[in-house]
């Protein structure tokens, strides 16, 4: 599988991250040798295995509904970019 | 050319639990901006989410109650995209394995049928926060508060052939969730919200048409107006020649229309997998035989119980059945008195009451005891049908008892013959005229000596013997 | 006292030869005189003396423990109640948590002091400890190569004899090939032995945290302190911890039963002289008594494949949180929220971070899903199928930890699959789940030469026994690199 520069920014917006043109480039170049090295893996054949999520053959634990946090609002706010009113600020969203 | 709707609803009930479905911090609504966010609600760095008991309890009460698989084994995902409202770039949900399987739901139809919806799946998920517009400009302000509140999806099959069907089926979900206790069904606050899918094919045919999907519709009557709008919209567009562009749709509810969503334009891909930060989910048999063993009468037995333990009628049982608070109302008031007529006084004077004052049933000023207590006095013949309505409206305005009412205003019914004859006496006496004609053949004037009889005992004699004698009185 | 072990240190302490303060004094000013290896990315001097005092004044009331008083340092991948924990990014500089993380709160409980952050591979996204938003690690064997990564600055920090020991996270080999580029010993324990909690994600279902010091006694004690149960990560396994010093026991190697990969030893890029150590490391061990069988772990190359479809897919997705909005980086004057999320993200992670991020998001995009991530994990069953059935026969597996030595500073930073490709031989654990260690076993050209054992789950005392008592047959654990002080 090899990727070109149009889609290092499909995968970029995807991700949200900044590319300009000329990392673009480099990305598409890099990306496209690390998915033909794993490319490999279609040559396996993994007919019938069932896929492995996890590697503790455990099931969730649950948690008693108990109020165990505290309001923490100005610890955690102080290390935010922007806030007001108690919220955090972005520029505005739309609907 | 004529059209059919096709019509499916996701339904999102929020879980009364009181703390978040992956961390500690308490649900309550209300409070202030973010006080009710922790590190795990906020997506802190290196901080990871522990399932809430409580939510797979509710989810497996769902599950029993819609006839459904409950899962035995079920996964947790993640659903990635940005937005503010989700701190960590992506929703713990259920994809491939949800808690609850394929189940359904009965609704009562217009004609009295009763049609079976399909339910498709219910999946634990976490909710988002919330983004305010007002009052930072240029800005939105994020408030977290909500993120992680646990939520439970159920989807239900394109089964809905209008808005008024989706609108039944969608009470009855509502009905149901605050009868197995797992969610206060607060549409107001959005504990209870709706999603609707809409397409429209013609009549006849099988292929469904190209759907909308129509967001965050929190009321049934929004429900009712966006799907009437919409399937009014993809008519006219077909038969203009036009195609139904496949998108999400947002209700104007002040201009009574839906319009295209602008924020999630772009086809969205989600990225689903299972969420490595938790492990399966697995419920065994010991576990749902608990949760049946706490499970409410479901809406559907009690219904039909009331029809066979008081004698309602099916429409009458329907209604009394249609929130559980109301049931145990009427059931508090028939323990008191006759069934029917608690049935009555329950459906009409009491109903009226808390529709026209706007009063929600648990906060009402008469208490079912006390509204038993009150038909009682009608069952017992101590006070009639009429007198029972002033006293309601004693009992309303003041919150007294009804036997405090009755006693301290003298509205005892009199049931006494003698003094009853002689309050008739003293009516024929005075109308000679009107005892002339009635003789004559002019009994309709029947009525007016019953009311003036009345009217002279300050209504509270006994109706069914002034009837009696002033009919052997008139014709003797 | 750079010399010294844990194990001497704490000696040392109990007797009163030195005190804590003492100690601390001195491991700061190795620090300092050590800057050129960059290994610190904080340093806590007024911190870690005040807890000094207090370790000897608990020591003058009969309260210390084995660990009290001794000078550790975390990687900064671990959080650090309001001291910065960058994860090596430009993303976290400025960000202090207001929690430790579980690795934390156990070894301030046992009584180490932290004296600082280390050094690693940026979100520990790396191998060589050139990814760093601080810029490389210096391998103090020779500065003009790597440490190894991602816990490179952890690796060198205890190869330099700054700290007796240090904190370290391994998702594909990040404790054991940087220990074994330095020479000195580390541990990743069995998936789910050590919380999670407080430790910053890059894969989930790999990561796991793990003690890096110079011996496998010290490695004992250190996990001793580290392991338990902790009710806030899901994935952390309720079993209880042994006591891995009295596992210890001389002579561990007598009868051990040691499985030898075919596909380890006659890999293709395994240098000669690594080969060369094994070798010799295989006869000290059968010297000591250990039966050698050879084992096939067929799937072994399919494991670098694996990997870098499954940790990238599980990054991409854990790293979505940092976007400028509740903390962390967030770009100048964003137009807009998109222009917010891209630039904040753009400009706080680096290039290999971005990289991982866009492999990941491709994977598990729709359309790509089915060949890559669900295959993926298909193939991880396989190779954790190859352990299961290995095991059946042998009670370790032993290899080499890294088909080379330290490499040269910027020889692979330019092409990322032979830079995943040193990890050959540690990947295959993390997705496996399973517990294994690297200790010194050679020197090849001046440069150290890790020997990994690999165990069963939960396994870690049989590990550690063995790995210790190789070190009582061999002296490749006292090597230090000639610095100048």
């Amino acid at each position: 599988m090899s990727i070109d520069a149009a889609q290092v920014g499909q995968i970029a917006h995807l991700a949200r991250l900044a590319v300009d043109e000329q990392e673009s480039e480099a990305h598409a170049r890099n990306l496209s040798d690390i998915l033909a090295f794993v490319d490999r893996l279609a040559e396996v054949d993994s007919k019938d295995v069932e896929p492995m999520a996890h590697p503790l053959e455990m099931t969730q634990r649950l948690r008693p509904d108990q109020v165990s946090e505290p309001n923490e609002r100005e610890r955690f706010q102080a290390l935010a970019p922007s806030v007001s009113d108690g919220c955090y600020l972005v520029p505005r969203v739309i609907e | 050319m004529q059209w059919e709707a096709v019509i499916g609803l996701e339904l999102h009930a929020q879980l009364a639990t009181k703390t978040k479905i992956f961390s500690g911090a308490a649900t309550a609504y209300g409070a202030e901006p973010n006080v009710q966010a922790c590190a795990i609600d906020l997506g802190m760095p290196g901080v990871l989410p522990v399932l809430n008991e409580r939510a797979v309890r509710y989810a497996v009460r769902l599950g029993l109650a819609l006839d459904a698989e409950v899962a035995g084994r079920s996964v947790f995902a993640r659903k990635n995209y940005f937005y503010p409202d989700l701190p960590k770039g992506y929703q713990i949900s259920q994809y491939e394995l949800p808690v609850v399987g394929q189940g359904h739901l009965d609704i009562d139809l217009e004609d009295g049928s009763i049609k079976r919806i399909g339910v498709t799946r219910a999946h634990l998920e976490e909710d988002a926060g919330k983004s305010l517009h007002e009052g930072f400009v240029g800005m939105s302000g994020i408030d977290l508060n909500r993120a992680g509140t646990p939520l439970l999806e159920i989807v239900s099959e394109p089964d809905l052939r209008s808005a008024r069907e989706a609108v039944a089926y969608m009470k009855k979900m509502h009905a149901l969730v605050r009868y197995l206790e797992i969610c206060d069904g607060n549409m107001q606050e959005g504990s209870f919200r709706c999603d609707a899918n809409v397409s429209v094919r013609p009549v006849g045919t099988e292929k469904f048409g190209t759907r909308t999907e129509i967001k965050n519709l929190n009321s049934f009557r929004f429900v009712d107006r966006a799907i009437n709008y919409e399937i009014e919209r993809q008519i006219e567009v077909l038969e203009a020649g036009g195609e139904i562009v496949q998108e999400t749709r947002l209700f104007d509810s002040d201009r009574g229309e839906t319009r295209p969503m602008r924020s999630k334009e772009e086809a969205n891909d989600y990225r689903y997998f299972p969420d490595p930060d938790l492990l399966p989910l697995e419920i065994d048999s010991a576990f749902i035989d608990e949760v049946r063993a706490e499970l409410p009468e479901l809406p559907d037995v009690r219904r039909q119980r009331f029809v066979e333990q008081y004698g309602l009628s099916n429409y009458d049982a329907g209604v009394l059945t249609a929130s559980r608070e109301l049931a145990d109302f009427f059931e508090i008031v028939a323990a008191q008195a006759d069934a029917k007529l608690a049935a009555n006084w329950v459906m009409g004077d009491f109903s009226a009451a808390l529709n026209r004052t706007g009063v929600e049933l648990n906060t009402s000023p008469i208490s079912a005891q006390a509204l038993g207590a009150l038909v009682a006095r009608i069952t017992d013949n101590t006070i009639s049908g009429k007198i029972a309505k002033e006293v309601f409206e004693v009992m309303w305005e003041t919150g007294q008892e009804a036997d405090a009412i009755i006693a301290e205003r003298g509205l005892e019914q009199v049931t006494d013959a003698g003094a009853i004859e002689a309050v008739i006496d003293e009516v024929i006496a005075a109308n000679p005229g009107q005892l002339e004609q009635y003789r004559a053949g002019k009994t309709k004037l029947m009525g007016f000596f019953v009311g003036q009889t009345m009217k002279a005992s300050g209504g509270k004699a006994n109706p069914q013997q002034v009837n009696e004698i002033l009919k052997r009185k008139l014709d003797g | 006292m750079h010399d010294r072990t844990i194990a001497e240190l704490s000696a040392a302490l109990q007797k009163g030869d030195c005190s804590s303060v003492e100690l601390v004094s001195a491991t700061l000013k190795a620090i300092e005189d050590a800057e050129a290896l960059n290994a610190f990315i904080t340093v806590l001097p007024e911190q870690a003396l005040e807890a000094a005092a207090k370790a000897d004044q608990l020591r003058a009331k009969g309260q210390a423990g084995p660990l009290t008083g001794i000078p550790i340092a975390h990687k900064d991948i671990f959080c650090t109640h309001d001291v910065r924990t960058s994860c090596a990014s430009r993303m976290l500089d400025n960000f202090a948590p207001p929690y430790d993380a579980f690795v934390v709160e156990q070894l301030q409980a046992a009584g180490t002091i932290c004296v600082g952050k280390t050094n690693m591979d940026e979100f520990a996204m790396g191998s060589s400890n050139e990814t760093s938003w601080y810029g490389p690690v210096r391998n103090p064997w020779d500065q003009t190569r790597v440490p190894g990564g991602s816990s490179g600055g952890s690796a060198a920090a205890v190869a330099a004899r700054l700290v007796p020991a240090a904190t370290g996270t391994d998702t594909g080999g990040s404790i054991r090939q940087p220990a074994a580029l330095t020479g000195i010993c580390g541990l990743k324990p069995t998936y789910g032995r050590i919380s999670r909690y407080g430790m910053i994600a890059f894969a989930s279902s790999l990561d796991q945290a793990g003690p890096m010091a110079t011996t496998a006694e010290d490695l004992a004690m250190m996990l001793q302190a580290m392991a338990g149960f902790d009710s806030r990560d899901s994935t952390c396994v309720d079993q209880p911890v042994p006591n891995y010093q009295q596992a210890l026991k001389p002579g561990a190697l007598k009868g051990l039963r040691v499985g030898l990969p075919k596909e380890y030893f006659n890999a293709e890029g395994v240098a000669p002289g690594v080969q060369a150590a094994m070798e010799a490391a295989i006869t000290t061990m059968r010297e000591a008594g250990a039966e050698l069988v050879e084992i096939s772990l067929p799937n072994t190359e399919l494991a670098v494949p694996v990997y870098y479809v499954i940790a990238p897919a599980e990054a991409s997705s854990n790293l979505s949180r940092f976007d400028g909005v509740r903390y962390g980086y967030r770009c100048e004057n964003p137009v807009d929220l998109e222009d917010l999320y891209k630039r904040s993200r753009g400009e706080g992670f680096g290039e290999e971070v971005k990289r991982r991020i866009m492999i990941g998001t491709y994977a598990l995009s729709a359309g790509y899903f089915d060949a890559y991530y669900l295959k993926a994990q298909q193939v991880r069953r396989m190779i954790r199928d190859d352990f299961t059935r290995a095991f059946a026969d042998v009670d370790v597996i032993a290899g080499p930890t890294a088909p080379s030595t330290a490499f040269s500073v910027g020889e692979k930073s330019d092409d990322p699959v032979q830079m995943y490709l040193s990890d050959i031989f540690t990947i295959a654990v993390n997705l496996a789940g399973l517990p294994a260690l690297s200790i010194p076993a050679g020197l090849d050209n001046g440069l150290p030469v890790g020997l990994q054992l690999i165990g069963q789950y939960f396994d870690e005392g049989r590990l550690l026994a063995a790995a210790h008592d190789f070190q009582q047959h061999s002296d490749w654990h006292t090597r230090r690199p000639a610095m100048d002080r």
